[in-house]
């Protein structure tokens, strides 16, 4: 809206002000916990200042000194597991779905649409309704605790593939043609013209399938039983030992503040380049 | 540098009973060096044509050889031709160098003669200053150029043209007519060059080949395709306004339809008697279109005279005469022209 009504500039700078309070709330309330003793954070009122015990607690976080009744798995070695994991995710997923898409856009072969719809209905397939079977799968193949469970059953993504098919879709016939003038093979055309030309959304993509990767909980507290193969979300709720035992909040605050680091990063850095592979196609 | 022959091209969608034809039977020699121009209405298959002799589309049935060797299963880049495309298909994400040299970087031809071969093109084309833009900053005519550039890097045997002006203001198009004009003659090359456009037809070609619905109408030189046009199509589509095509001339035989261009029509004293409709002026030129009714006939009828002859006026009837050598008969069945030879 482009009126010019001052109290309507009030009125929407409020809504906004409100809704970043109500989003930004918890995660000061984190940052607040992460800072104090964990005696602190029991009182009631809890402290909603930053306390002093920052460093001590971070650190303690992050090497698995902690101490409490939970998990004490490194924060550091977690987070690497999960990185890992975030990271074949998101490239894999990539990988594989250019070439699906690729297949399915610019070669002729039988039941071409069959497969398209094959992995098309797939896209109405969460991990979470074939757990079962995949967890059998995976632990028939002896690939529990390892970054092979962790990640390959997540790498199929009808999502990605849709996504890249729409793209490649709009791509002219014309610079097809002249590909095939040039005596650029199938192969060449992919590499040299249609990945230059999905960068963007290949970067859109990273973004959202990192994010993926990376908060994936339901699949890996299957998956892992052990505490070095531990993804930093899972390690935060085997921090949570549940009963009467006394809890360290204060660094379960720390690793959860340090977890959300990553992906923030991510999304940070790669602001500009994830606009642009969602809104414009560059032609 | 090579010739072209089609024999008997044939193009279909589809199989069996289905099969929809769309080219039926082309056949042709264009020979060494020669300057083409496929010439007709949308939607007749001279684009089809081209696509066909560029390896773009199967041909069906027939042949097509480049310099004597029928390339009917040859891909596009092993049939020695270089194309232009109407929307010049220039890769955007690669500068003007990287597109031009493409071609040449496949076909590993060492770096070193890549770049004096882009250098040469682009000297040519004028375009040195823009070789490290990418597409999207050019203008239309430079894009123009960079796609011509990327078809002469590559030395080929034969040019195809799809339609390579349309995308361009009316300014540009005639000045990028002369230059394609003056490329031809420097390097020789010969060239297909397809257009809806019958300007660009008559000043480009040596020859021209107009097409009519998936036939080959005539194919001659502009001035035989203009002067002696082979069927009624070619006589009403050549020429703008096109040739009066009268059904019910008087002194015409039977079953004849009988051609006079616009400006080959005088205003005389006595003659066909003509009530004017409409007069309009085109600065050199004057248009009056007139109703003529004679018998059970009512055929309307342009004729063009020169600025300076008086001005015909709306409702009043005036007399034309036809200069008797410049008249076509054409057979009322067939379409075809009447005394024979083309």
């Amino acid at each position: 809206m482009v009126e010019r009504r001052p109290w309507l500039t009030v009125l929407s700078h409020a809504v906004l002000i409100l809704g970043v309070l109500v989003v930004a709330f918890p995660l000061y309330l984190t940052l607040v916990a992460s800072t104090q003793t964990s005696q602190a954070i029991v009182q009631s009122p809890m402290p909603l200042l930053p306390g002093g015990h920052l460093i001590e607690n971070y650190t303690a976080a992050w090497n698995g000194t902690g101490g409490g009744s939970g998990s004490k798995a490194p924060v550091g070695q977690m987070m690497m597991v999960s990185l890992i994991s975030a990271l074949i995710i998101s490239l894999g997923k990539i990988a594989i779905s250019l070439l699906s898409a690729f297949a399915i856009v610019y070669f002729r072969f039988p039941f071409r649409m069959f497969f398209f719809w094959a992995i098309f209905i797939t896209l109405m397939l969460p991990v979470e309704v074939r757990i079962g079977p995949t967890y059998k799968v995976v632990s028939d193949l002896g690939m529990l605790n390892s970054y092979a469970g962790l990640t390959i059953p997540l790498i199929a993504s009808a999502t990605a593939t849709f996504l890249f098919r729409q793209f490649f879709l709009t791509v002219p016939e014309e610079l097809v043609e002249a590909a095939r003038m040039d005596g650029a093979g199938p192969m060449r055309f992919f590499k040299d013209v249609l990945v230059p030309l999905s960068k963007t959304s290949i970067a859109a993509l990273f973004v959202i399938q990192f994010i993926y990767g990376w908060n994936q909980y339901l699949w890996p507290l299957l998956v892992t039983t052990n505490e070095n193969m531990y993804p930093v979300v899972i390690g935060i709720k085997r921090m949570i030992s549940g009963g009467d035992s006394e809890m360290q909040w204060n660094i379960v605050m720390a690793t959860a503040v340090l977890a959300m680091l990553p992906p923030a990063l991510v999304v940070m850095l790669m602001q500009k380049w994830f606009v642009k592979g969602l809104v414009d196609t560059e032609k | 540098m090579a010739s072209i022959t089609l024999k008997n091209v044939i193009k279909r969608y589809g199989n069996g009973k289905s099969a929809n034809q769309v080219i039926h039977g082309v056949s042709a020699e264009i020979t060494d060096g020669e300057f083409v121009v496929i010439v007709g209405p949308s939607g007749c298959g001279k684009s089809t044509l081209l696509r066909m002799v560029a390896g773009l589309e199967e041909i069906s049935s027939g042949d097509i050889s480049i310099g004597n060797r029928v390339v009917n299963d040859l891909e596009p880049s092993e049939r020695d031709i270089a194309m232009v495309f109407q929307n010049y298909a220039l890769y955007p994400h690669m500068s003007v160098f990287e597109n031009m040299a493409y071609g040449l970087k496949i076909a590993k031809v060492p770096a070193q003669e890549i770049a004096a071969r882009v250098d040469k093109a682009a000297k040519i084309l004028e375009i040195g200053p823009f070789m490290s833009r990418k597409p999207r900053e050019l203008s239309g005519g430079q894009r123009q150029r960079v796609a011509m550039g990327r078809a002469i890097v590559r030395q080929p045997q034969v040019f195809l043209f799809d339609e390579p002006l349309s995308n361009l203001d009316a300014k540009l198009r005639a000045q990028t007519r002369l230059e394609i004009q003056k490329l031809h003659r420097e390097l020789g090359i010969t060239s297909l060059f397809v257009t809806h456009d019958q300007v660009e037809a008559m000043t480009l070609a040596q020859r021209m080949m107009v097409m009519n619905a998936g036939v080959m109408e005539q194919f001659g030189t502009p001035e035989e395709v203009y002067n002696r046009p082979a069927t009624t199509f070619v006589a009403g589509f050549m020429g703008s306004p096109p040739m009066n095509l009268l059904k019910n001339a008087p002194d015409a035989p039977p079953n004849t339809i009988v051609g006079v261009r616009p400006e080959h029509l005088d205003i005389t004293p006595t003659g066909w008697g003509l009530k004017v409709e409409a007069v309009e002026m085109l600065g050199a030129e004057r248009l009056t279109y007139g109703r003529w009714t004679h018998g059970a006939a009512d055929e309307l009828v342009i004729i063009r005279t020169e600025e300076h002859h008086v001005a015909p006026h709306v409702g009043h009837t005036i007399c034309v005469t036809p200069r008797p050598e410049k008249l076509h008969q054409f057979d009322a069945a067939t379409g075809k022209r009447k005394d024979g030879s083309t």
